[in-house]
């Protein structure tokens, strides 16, 4: 295919690269330096999409940030899909693979189109909230259909292939933009010392200086740039990221940037390079040179394929050699607009009309215009467009001097391109992310960036000042400013000297008048990706949706992937038009990060699968990974769940593992337990604070059970400390609570008894902990160790200090499965050791590794709880039937025991912790089942309380279980009913929840 | 994100490193088996939660583990000062 | 009321769209009313509807300090589910999803109740417990719910990542299909055209300063546009900004705000027939009929009225959504932003009395405000109009945080708070 609007010369791209790409399954070429959208103008394609309700036919508007309708599908693979890609954005290279994303069968040939022509008239704004309900069954069709027409381009559905990264970035001045004012700031800033970062979206720097004829130093613009950037390169401190959008400004100079590293050179990025980064910066001045969007105007079918804002012709011509037409109309309502006019002239095609809707335009570039002998023609608009898929010509008529109504006759001319400009928009959209609202500037007619508490300077543009010489010298005050504010000193910078055009007053017009009145003229876009029409905005504001909000929520302007850049102010002039108010009256327009659509991949960048959240693994962690373990996920660990051999099922592996254990001997890996080590003279006072039960008689060598509730009495966690020294214990938490509980201790110790003399410290990590557990653990355990082992000289709940296996260990004699167990803590390093002597030991012992599972089980065979199972943080200790462990006599008024007797706290028939015995041994009840007194009652049915543990219990030869019931201490031996989802109901007893050797002579033997 | 001073860090942190524990200056009461319910009940859980300049607690969890004090404004996220443990503010709401 | 219908569209077609009725109207307050309605959100303009629907109350005004719905109604991620652990928070929710379930046309106005299903996934053992307990409570209390595996999971969410590979594996999830989605700013437009058409003022852009309180009573409140309106009864719906409604009362409330963010992708085909939400890995998302991709994330930890919230939060919901739907990865996030939520410590509302007679307060919905709308509206109105709670608010009364009769429901409530 031949580029046939291709100019031969000019521009800043490589004819001798020439690249090829397919749209639409065609294929085209294009040029090194293209971006998507620049090569399909050359080619002359005009359609590339649908619109959203109407489906319309759509073209290239702009070529930037702000375009709204070239939102294309990328991807040669499933999995390299990337829907919604701004084709103005996206630089061509060779292969690349773009699709429209809406129109069936194609984008030039859509059955929608049809649809939306006949049946547009009936679709109103938020006509869907005033349908389709009736009747009601049949909403889920109409949402279906609804649904058909959703969205613009398609997820992949295959894994992402590609890796991101996330990188942290401290700096002075973070300037964003790369613009004339962006690298006065960013020049100024370096040569003062200062660590600068320089961001801008584009592929290379220079902003709007790029796009033009404008000069400096009577030199081409470019040639400074190239000169600056040189210079910013030669700084260490320097970094300049091209192709690198801020996208959001957050709390205390937190910006984001997100950088495409690699989405220029293909779909999929190269072998070992991140295809995108998300750089996190944190700086101490941030310098917004953001500068500004054309704003195009609204008029009747102004959204036919050719009608594209003026500063993008110009662009398209001067930066990229192609002109997007044959024959121009122009529309301005300012001075700058006639560029594009001026720059189509010299492209060597036709400009058919420059119409001016003041009544003279005598700014600088008119008197060029109308030097070459353009066909000028004032104090009119172009109020209508003809075409469908091409701009075929525009209806143009003279207006009044307020621009509120056609005044003259018609006069039809014959174009394919017509080209409007309604002035700037500054993109003040980064000084509003951390709420801080923009203020309207009647002299720039436009919203300019509001006051804020952030360290924020601006230049340029988004001041509403875009003369080139503004540009450069509020750059460099920024930069100054910026030196100065961070303590260095300031900086020598000859700025270059730029022409200035001499401009006339522009006319604040936004909306066309048309002869008919707008609710009857053809349809004239205000934001197009939405469709949302100057017509429909007057109908919201006529339906009473007055406020800004209520416009843009009614209409879904400003909704789309462009968030509104190019249309949002029109909108808000057609609504204050239409309400009788000033712009400022109707409100604002508050803009969220993101600035431009990024990737999800780069904000999670390396933070998922196994780094979504770090796995913590116990020392002997290989070790039962090579014995078959299947491992459980408790709080961060991966903890081994039961240990099956062979071909066992897992209640034979758990059936195995408990009958091992009270037989003979078994053995659990209890490092994940948190430890918490508690120094100082106040450690034992601190206990007795934190924990319900007595601490203060704790003999040194002694080990003791606690429960720590809330200021509410509520039970949150549990475990066994020992006392290792008078002023020292060591303190065992659950898995999952230890770093609360940690922070529990240190909150209450510094802010509320400081004066106690007490340290914590976490040394989950620093021991092993091997829980070997059955009658036949001393026997075991005596292979190992010299030391006198008898029930006389280490008894139940002592701790001692002795070597097992040559290495220094503490073992704690407690028990949490009720049979007699040794807690040997080692140094974690030798945990293995021991570990794997045990078992060389063990052999003749049938020593047994179990895993979380059968320690559920042979504890509930005792009644002991889990903290987090079998409370859900609103049981008390009386609650749990725990009221051994809760001591009244204290003089601290422990925490837990005020709360723990409120009024509700101490009402009869709460629900109380018990033991149920199914009346089928066999039947084992479902965790999670809720009782009930009598089961055939109607739905809603009163329920008793739940099921927290349910077991088969090998050992006993029948299922166990605890949980809940209402007054269950004081309805021993009652019945309760478990209807299950399945229509069944299991029958229960209410019992002691000791299944097993009640009175716990296992343990002290 | 918050960019946190922390008082005995003596150094600027992300926020990461910190959590936020709620309203600042709550003593507990010195004889809780003293106060009634509703005293009780006020203690734990009746807050200022003003809009505007707020005292709140904070602990820099993944730094030196201390608690600290901070004035700051919760409508523009403005931190006005931190503060150690028993010190008293010295920008307060009017 | 203009009748909402098909056929009028195509009526109104004929002339331009020119002839249709304002919506509501924007009325000046009369001196005194029967009851005023502090806030203009879906709580407030349902809580108003109600009172004039079922209780001809019709002498009302709210009062709106920006415009209606301009709070969390417009802010939040549109998940509707009843499926509470506790017979008192079960029981409330259930009440609103029924009125969900007809509420379009009891407004004549389409919000939009999309009936898609709610997913909540369980990644752990303990997950699975709890899930299992609430949908065993669910069931006997008539709310529809069952529990998946994650070969069912994987026949409704095709897409999502149900294999043991990844960090924390989904091991089941419980499933309402009766959740869905609905049009946030629909219900608070149908609810305010429904009570102007009962004669409500909805009076916007106003903002009350003070309460006018005597002899511990309040007659009235006093605004910044139109001076002082007298008033027998008062009800606060202010959500985020209910300690600074309290404050002018003289007292305080069990409530933090904090914001609470969310976040769209951009509009992308469809692809994710229902809401999936996690508690464990921390993230929930469904597809609106747009076709973006709605996520919540969670919440910030400190007090924040700025109705924005910090990065990081974002960046560990976006991490969730991946590590769930690694195919998400190349879809592009669209837009942020940040709600204020007023937390209870139970995670349940405050629908009460207050220390200040003929005040009464609805806040401290936390994550759960906009799935309640209707229901508590309802509820709020029949208390408002009797002056007694309803039986269904009694349980949420702010003074069980004196007696410690707390209804806690941080496990049911979408995001660990």
């Amino acid at each position: 295919m031949t580029q046939q609007n291709r100019l031969q010369s000019g521009g800043r791209i490589d004819r001798s690269k020439p690249l090829t790409f397919t749209y639409n399954g065609k294929q085209f070429s294009g040029f090194q330096g293209d971006t998507l959208a620049s090569a399909m103008l050359a080619n002359g394609i005009d359609v590339v999409g649908r619109s959203f309700k109407y489906s319309r036919p759509r073209g290239i508007v702009a070529c930037g940030a702000e375009e709204p309708n070239a939102v294309l599908q990328l991807g040669a693979t499933e999995a390299t899909q990337v829907p919604n890609v701004r084709a103005t954005q996206q630089e061509l290279f060779n292969g690349l693979v773009s699709a429209s994303t809406n129109g069936w069968p194609s984008v030039d040939n859509d059955v929608m189109g049809l649809m939306g022509k006949v049946g547009g008239s009936m679709m109103p704004p938020g006509f869907y909230y005033k349908t389709f309900m009736f009747p009601q069954s049949l909403w889920d069709t109409y949402e279906s259909m609804i649904r058909k027409a959703a969205g613009l381009g398609r997820s992949p559905l295959e894994s992402d292939p590609d890796t991101y990264d996330n990188v942290n970035q401290h700096c002075d001045v973070m300037i964003v933009g790369a613009g004339p004012a962006g690298l006065a700031a960013a020049l100024t800033a370096a040569r003062g010392g200062a660590r600068v970062i320089i961001a801008d979206e584009q592929n290379e720097f220079g902003g709007s200086l790029l796009n033009t004829k404008e000069t400096l130093d009577g030199k081409p613009a470019a040639e400074w740039v190239n000169a600056v950037v040189a210079e910013l390169a030669t700084f260490e401190d320097v970094m300049m990221l091209p192709r690198s959008t801020v996208n959001g400004y957050h709390d205390h100079n937190f910006v984001t940037i997100h950088e495409r590293c690699t989405d220029h050179l293909a779909d999929i990025a190269p072998v070992n390079q991140a295809r995108q980064k998300l750089h996190r910066v944190r700086a101490k001045w941030v310098v917004l040179a953001t500068g500004a969007h054309e704003r195009p105007l609204v008029f009747s079918n102004n959204d036919v394929p050719g009608c594209m804002v003026s500063n993008a012709v110009s662009t398209y011509i001067n930066r990229y050699g192609v002109v997007p037409g044959n024959e121009l109309v122009l529309m301005t309502t300012n001075d700058y607009g006639y560029q594009a006019a001026l720059d189509w002239d010299d492209a060597g095609r036709k400009v058919v009309a420059i119409v001016d809707t003041r009544a003279s335009g005598c700014g600088a570039r008119a008197e060029e215009a109308r030097k070459r002998g353009l066909n000028i023609i004032t104090g009119s608009a172009v109020i209508e467009v003809q075409g469908s898929k091409r701009v075929s010509g525009v209806s143009v008529a003279a207006i009044s001097a307020d621009g509120g109504k056609v005044i003259g006759s018609v006069t039809k001319l014959k174009t394919d391109t017509v080209a409007s400009s309604g002035g700037w928009s500054p993109v003040i959209h980064l000084s509003s992310h951390t709420g801080s609202r923009p203020t309207w500037d009647d002299k720039i007619v436009g919203f300019v960036p509001g006051p804020t508490v952030q360290k924020q300077l601006t230049a340029g543009g988004i001041n509403g000042q875009y003369d080139t010489a503004v540009a450069l010298k509020q750059g460099f005050d920024a930069g100054q400013k910026a030196l100065t504010e961070t303590g260095l000193s300031a900086a020598e910078v000859v700025l270059p000297k730029a022409e200035t055009l001499k401009s006339d007053t522009p006319m604040t017009l936004f909306h066309i008048p048309h002869i008919k009145p707008t609710s009857a003229a053809p349809k004239q876009f205000v934001d197009y990706q939405t469709d949302v029409t100057a017509a429909g905005i007057e109908v919201a504001c006529r339906e009473g949706y007055e406020s800004i909000e209520h416009v843009k929520r009614y209409t879904a302007m400003g909704f789309g992937t462009d968030q509104g850049k190019l249309g949002n102010i029109n909108g808000m002039a057609v609504a204050a038009k239409a309400l009788n108010k000033t712009i400022p009256e109707t409100g604002t327009t508050i803009f969220r990060p993101n600035y431009t659509p990024i990737s999800f991949g780069a904000i999670a960048g390396r933070n998922c699968g196994s780094l979504f959240d770090p796995e913590r693994y116990s020392a002997m962690h290989k070790w039962h990974v090579e014995h078959g373990a299947k491992f459980e996920d408790v709080g961060q660990w991966k903890r081994p769940w039961y240990f099956p051999q062979g071909n066992e099922t897992m209640q034979e592996s758990l059936d195995r593992e408990c009958l091992a254990v009270r037989d003979s001997v078994g053995i659990l890996d209890a490092s994940t337990l948190g430890k918490i080590d508690v120094q100082g003279k106040d450690a034992r006072e601190f206990l007795g604070r934190v924990y319900s039960n007595a601490w203060a008689k704790l003999a040194v060598g002694k080990c003791r059970y606690g429960l720590m509730c809330g200021e509410d009495g509520m039970v949150f966690d549990d475990g066994v400390s020992a006392c290792l020294g008078d002023n020292h214990f060591v303190m065992t938490t659950t898995t999952g609570g230890a770093a609360r509980v940690l922070e529990w201790l240190e909150i209450y110790h510094q802010t509320e008894w400081p004066e106690l003399e007490v340290y914590f410290n976490t040394v989950t990590d620093h021991w092993s902990t091997l829980t070997i557990s059955g009658p036949n653990s001393r026997k075991l355990l005596s292979e190992l160790t010299d030391y006198d082992l008898s029930n006389d000289n280490f008894k139940f709940m002592d701790w001692k200090q002795m070597k097992v296996a040559g290495v220094p260990a503490r073992v704690f004699r407690i028990s949490f499965t009720g049979e007699l167990s040794f807690e040997i803590n080692v140094q974690a390093n030798y945990g293995t050791h021991v570990w794997e002597k045990l078992f060389e030991a063990g052999k003749k012992y049938n020593l047994t590794p179990y895993g979380t599972e059968t320690m559920h089980i042979l504890r509930a065979e005792k009644g002991f709880i889990i903290a987090g199972q079998d409370t859900d943080g609103s049981v008390h200790p009386y609650d749990l039937g725990m009221g051994w462990c809760v001591s009244n006599q204290k003089p601290f008024s422990y925490i837990g025991k005020r709360g723990m007797n409120r009024e509700d706290c101490v009402r009869p028939n709460r629900k109380q912790l018990v033991g149920l015995k199914t009346k089928d041994p066999k039947a084992v009840i479902p965790e999670g089942a809720q009782a009930v007194l009598d089961p055939k009652a109607p739905i809603p049915m009163p329920m008793e309380g739940h099921v927290t543990s349910s077991y088969w219990s090998a050992n006993l030869g029948h299922s166990i279980a605890m949980g809940f019931i209402k007054g269950g201490l004081d309805k021993m031996g009652e019945t309760v009913f478990y209807p299950l989802a399945d229509g069944t109901v299991i029958e229960a007893e209410i019992c002691s929840p000791i299944f097993l050797d009640p009175k716990g002579e296992r343990q002290n033997v | 994100m918050f960019h946190i001073y922390c008082p005995h860090c003596a150094e600027y942190r992300e926020e990461e490193e910190f959590h936020a524990a709620g309203q600042a200056h709550i003593p507990r009461p010195l004889d809780p088996e003293a106060c009634s319910d509703k005293e009780w009940g006020e203690y734990m859980f009746f807050r200022k939660n003003p809009r505007g300049i707020h005292h709140e607690l904070w602990v820099h969890a993944a730094g030196c583990r201390k608690f600290f004090n901070m004035t700051r404004n919760t409508q523009t996220y403005e931190i006005k000062e931190v503060y150690k443990i028993g010190e008293q503010p010295s920008v307060v709401a009017e | 009321m203009q009748q909402y219908s098909g056929f009028g569209l195509f009526k109104h077609s004929l002339s331009h769209h020119e002839n249709w009725q304002r919506a509501w109207r924007n009325p000046t307050p009369k001196k005194k009313y029967d009851v005023i309605i502090i806030g203009g959100g879906g709580h407030g303009l349902a809580t108003a509807y109600y009172l004039a629907k079922e209780h001809g109350v019709t002498n009302v005004a709210v009062i709106e300090k920006g415009y209606l719905g301009g709070g969390n109604t417009a802010r939040n991620t549109t998940i509707v589910r009843s499926n509470y652990l506790w017979d008192e928070s079960a029981h409330l929710y259930e009440h609103a999803m029924k009125l969900w379930e007809g509420l379009s046309q009891d407004l004549n106005y389409n919000v939009m109740f999309s009936q898609r299903g709610v997913l909540n996934l369980g990644h752990t053992l303990q997950d699975m417990r709890d899930i299992e307990r609430r949908v065993n409570a669910n069931r006997l209390n008539g709310i529809d719910g069952e529990v998946l595996d994650p070969q069912s999971i994987k026949e409704i969410v095709p897409h999502m990542d149900c294999s043991a590979n990844s960090r924390y594996p989904v091991m089941g999830a419980s499933w309402q299909p009766r959740g869905g989605v609905a049009r946030h700013d629909a219900v608070a437009w149908g609810f305010a055209r429904g009570a102007d058409s009962f004669g409500v003022d909805l009076i916007q852009e106003t903002e009350v300063t003070d309460l006018i309180i005597e002899d511990d009573t309040i007659i009235g409140v006093k605004t910044n546009r139109y001076g002082d309106i007298m008033a027998d009864r008062v009800g606060s719906v202010v959500a985020g900004n209910s300690a600074v409604i309290a404050k002018m009362g003289g007292f305080e409330l069990p409530l933090e705000s904090h914001p609470l963010q969310a976040l769209v992708s951009e509009p992308i085909k469809p692809v994710l027939d229902t809401v999936v939400m996690s508690n464990h890995v921390h993230g929930y998302v469904s597809q609106s009929d747009k076709g973006d991709l709605v996520i919540g994330a969670g919440i910030d930890g400190y007090t924040g009225y700025g109705q924005r919230g910090s990065y990081p939060t974002i960046e560990h919901t976006v991490q969730a959504i991946v590590e769930l739907f690694p195919m998400f990865s190349r879809v592009r996030m669209n837009r942020q932003w940040g709600g204020i939520v007023d937390t209870c410590p139970d995670a349940c509302p405050i629908i009460s009395k207050t220390p200040v007679k003929n005040l009464f307060f609805n806040c401290g919905w936390g994550t759960g405000g906009f799935k309640a709308t209707p229901g508590a509206g309802n509820v709020f109105a029949a208390s408002l109009a009797k002056g007694e709670m309803h039986p269904l608010a009694e349980p949420f009364s702010m003074f069980r945080f004196h007696d410690g009769a707390l209804i806690d429901e941080h496990g049911a409530a979408g995001v660990a708070h």
